[in-house]
């Protein structure tokens, strides 16, 4: 657990960066400091690992004051992942990975064999090992400087807008990844961003803050969006907030429908409903119209299906089945199981009547 | 003419002996080096410690404004002030190493500082979050990735020590330089010429020689490097000296 | 000090020479420059050559460049013209690099925009890329007119007259006063083409000094 207890960070010439900060952040968890440039909340990520003095007030790691530790010991204790990864550009990927276990005296046989395992577990093909950092992309060298920043186990990872510098694509990975990798090593994370949306994704608890250095709200990403605190918190988090808390709520019991189906390769048998489900081996590939495609004897191809639509898993969140159920062709929305298969599908109509009804029971 | 030149240097008589080519060439070899070798032990600790801290920018700007100052007028006068109180032989070669000293150490330091200045802030960053030390992040970090720039400042204050060399014959050191000076006081061309042509091979031979060091010493991820970092922007090198900022400016 | 009042009138006479010799290469090496580092750019294979010869002609040292040049000039070894071809090889051989990085640095969304104008590309290259190049080219000229300004003065000891002349002589006869003013006038004589060639700069870059005035936001220590 790291501990902020009333801290400030003053720097010469009066500007304020932090202001009486106090916040607990628990461990195995992943907290995000988000809020707009200027609140201080790159200086307070600095200062759990002393790269930035505090003016005044107390900083803890599992109760003891990191004032009283080595700054040497304590940064090689806590993995630091840059922006724009920071990777040493004479150093080959591998030898990146190594640099805090060399600084704690392992040896080299050691170091090889822990690098290596962090490639792949950072999903980076072993045949990167020897490339130098500037022969990859972008999103590569961001995975090495997180491979980087875990090679001695360190029980805390400290990210500062870790995925800002890469495109939307590649980001969407990265993220999924950080909480594939998280779901398995469970560090207490500490991440800063800009991006609410990176927060709300990403954090089991999210720390807004305000310019000049001020705590807005701290809470979970549920109770940030059913109750911002004030109106800067209810700005930040946007004007989709509603729909966007969605994805936080509990999912009600739907009635699943049954689909009007038919094979890929198969004709369109006569008489049916406009939109028809098209599966290949079980799995939805997209809908026809029935009105397009049947003809006696011609059979559903590729180039008929109409897209678009996306799909949900038994497990989704309620955001996640409106939107396929919203961005369906046919106006009803796919669901699928753990396989892929089709189980059937929702209206969205009947899940926000269940959503208003569980509303109302609250 | 051309004849005569190639005689004076192919002939036994111009190579053996204390006023041989082979001497003055050894004696212009071991000054350049030694002086080189003597610029590089001042300035790239100090133009790492400079860039490390940001702190002293004020010597490098000293530095590069000191090459302003006409080669020639610096060899004169140590030689006319210095050399005086310095006993016997030396008179003669002190003011002169002193000379080139002072010419060979700009280059260095500004090369060693632009090097280190050049370096990704993220990069610097990352090694302190790591829990380097201060001088392991200049030995390990920063000195490997200055490399480049340290070693083209090296280059260039050799280039410099080998044509200021040359100039010093006049006020009495040896090495090649004798031969130009020699010959034209005394009006003999093939001479001077000769030790001229001697002189542009020795200052290319060396030259190539650092290009192959510089080949060798420089990192391999910073060799391919260079152009990629300029493409993504990230080039913080100063317009003042577009592409190389330790050229030599006087010689 | 008094060395000089006695002498002024020889010192101006000198430097004026002094300031030919550096001036006149810096001018032509500069005009035969621009063509040979529009070439470096435009050709991938021709950069590495130009920069590579160019290179080799600027490690040959002064005094021997001086003195080898008559023999491929076929002029006399006193003859001044000997000093202003060194010196325009030198100047050339710093500014081919200088011109085919600073077109180089003009920004690849700004020659795009000239080309879907219209613009063809001889007068793309001097109404557009040649005057972004200008900040990145006066500071390659200032490096080479101050390089200019120190070698000039070595060829007094080849018998060509210039403010050397008093370096050679005030040692020669040991008159400090001579030789302090020799180096002296060589740092003047440096600080005015430093100052005239960044006046020149600044005149023919009127967005620049809108944009220093404006004053970039300091990114350094950023404290977000």
């Amino acid at each position: 657990m790291i501990r902020f207890d009333g801290v400030s960070k003053v720097y010469p010439g009066g500007a304020v960066a932090v202001d009486n900060l106090g916040l607990t952040i628990p461990t195995g968890q992943i907290t995000v400091l988000v809020g707009p440039s200027g609140c201080g909340k790159t200086t307070s990520l600095r200062m759990i690992n002393r790269m930035v003095k505090p003016t005044s007030g107390t900083i803890t790691v599992d109760g003891q004051d990191i004032a009283r530790i080595r700054a040497s010991k304590l940064r090689r204790g806590m993995g630091y992942v840059l922006q724009d990864a920071g990777l040493f550009p004479h150093r080959t990927v591998l030898d990146n990975i190594g640099t805090v276990p060399r600084l704690l005296g392992w040896k080299r046989a050691r170091i090889q064999e822990r690098a290596r395992e962090l490639l792949e577990r950072v999903g980076l093909e072993d045949d990167l090992a020897d490339r130098y950092p500037n022969q990859l992309s972008g999103g590569q060298r961001q995975r090495v400087g997180v491979a980087r920043a875990l090679a001695a186990d360190p029980p805390v990872l400290l990210m500062d807008e870790p995925f800002s510098a890469v495109d939307p694509v590649v980001r969407d990975q990265l993220q999924s990844d950080l909480l594939a990798l998280q779901a398995d090593l469970s560090k207490t994370i500490v991440l800063v961003t800009h991006d609410i949306d990176e927060a709300l994704r990403l954090g089991d608890q999210v720390a807004v803050l305000r310019r000049g250095g001020h705590l807005a709200q701290v809470g979970s990403p549920a109770e940030l969006l059913a109750h911002p605190a004030d109106d800067f918190v209810a700005d930040f988090l946007g004007r989709d907030r509603g729909y966007r808390s969605l994805a936080f709520a509990g999912m009600p019991r739907l009635t699943l429908h049954a689909e009007r189906t038919v094979t890929l390769g198969e004709p369109l048998p006569a008489g049916g409903p406009p939109w028809v489900l098209v599966l290949d081996a079980g799995r939805p590939q997209g809908w026809v119209r029935t009105e397009e495609v049947h003809r006696p004897g011609r059979r559903v191809l590729v180039d008929d299906l109409e897209r678009g639509g996306n799909v949900a898993r038994l497990d989704s969140t309620p955001r996640e089945v409106l939107d396929a159920a919203l961005s369906s062709p046919a106006g009803r929305g796919v669901i699928i199981d753990d396989q892929g298969e089709f189980v059937g599908t929702v209206v969205a109509s009947e899940l926000l009547a269940l959503l208003e009804l569980e509303r109302g029971q609250r | 003419m051309i004849e005569r030149i190639w005689a004076w240097l192919i002939a036994s008589s111009s190579w053996v002996g204390p006023d041989g080519i082979g001497a003055r060439l050894g004696e212009h070899v071991l000054f350049s080096v030694v002086v080189v070798a003597a610029a590089i032990v001042v300035g790239v600790p100090l133009g790492l410690w400079i860039g490390h801290l940001g702190r002293g920018r004020w010597l490098i700007a000293a530095a590069n404004a000191a090459r302003a100052v006409p080669t020639l007028g610096l060899l004169f006068a140590l030689a006319l002030w210095v050399g005086p109180h310095i006993p016997g032989r030396w008179a003669f070669v002190v003011p002169s190493l002193v000379a080139l000293l002072l010419l060979a150490i700009p280059p260095v330091l500004a090369g060693t500082y632009a090097g280190v200045e050049a370096i990704d802030p993220a990069v610097r960053d990352a090694a302190r979050a790591m829990g380097m030390s201060p001088l392991r992040v200049i030995r390990q970090v920063e000195l490997p990735n200055a490399m480049p720039l340290v070693l083209s400042g090296v280059r260039s204050a050799m280039l410099q020590v080998v044509a200021t060399a040359t100039i010093a014959a006049y006020v009495g050191l040896g090495g090649l330089g004798r031969f130009l000076v020699d010959g034209l006081a005394s009006g003999n061309y093939p001479m001077t010429a000769g030790g001229a042509i001697l002189v542009a091979a020795l200052a290319l031979v060396i030259d190539a020689v650092l290009a192959l060091a510089q080949r060798l010493l420089v990192p391999a991820g910073l060799r391919e490097g260079g152009r990629e970092r300029i493409a993504s922007g990230r080039h913080t090198g100063n317009p003042a000296t577009a592409g190389d900022p330790t050229v030599s400016p006087a010689r | 000090m008094t060395w000089f009042l006695d002498h002024w009138d020889e010192v101006i006479t000198l430097a004026r020479q002094h300031a030919v010799l550096a001036a006149l290469p810096l001018a032509v090496g500069f005009l035969l420059a621009l063509p040979l580092g529009w070439a470096a750019r435009r050709w991938r294979t021709a950069y590495p050559i130009l920069v590579t010869a160019s290179g080799l002609l600027y490690t040959i040292p002064s005094l021997a460049l001086f003195v080898l040049l008559p023999l491929v000039l076929g002029t006399r070894i006193l003859d001044p013209l000997n000093v202003v071809v060194a010196m325009t090889i030198y100047t050339v051989a710093l500014l081919v690099r200088t011109v085919a990085d600073a077109l180089g640095a003009v920004p690849e969304g700004v020659r795009s925009a000239a080309v879907a104008l219209g613009y063809r590309a001889p007068r793309r290259f001097m109404t557009v890329e040649l005057p972004l190049a200008v900040p990145v080219l006066v500071a390659g000229l200032r490096v080479a007119a101050v390089s200019n300004v120190s070698i000039v003065s070595v060829a007094s000891l080849i018998g060509v007259t210039q403010l050397g002349d008093l370096l050679t002589d005030g040692y020669n006869r040991a008159i400090g006063g001579e030789l302090i003013t020799g180096i002296l006038a060589c740092l003047v004589l440096a600080l005015l083409f430093d100052v005239t060639l960044q006046g020149l700069g600044r005149l023919l870059t009127p967005w620049v000094r809108v944009e220093q005035a404006r004053g970039r936001p300091v990114t350094k220590g950023a404290a977000a």
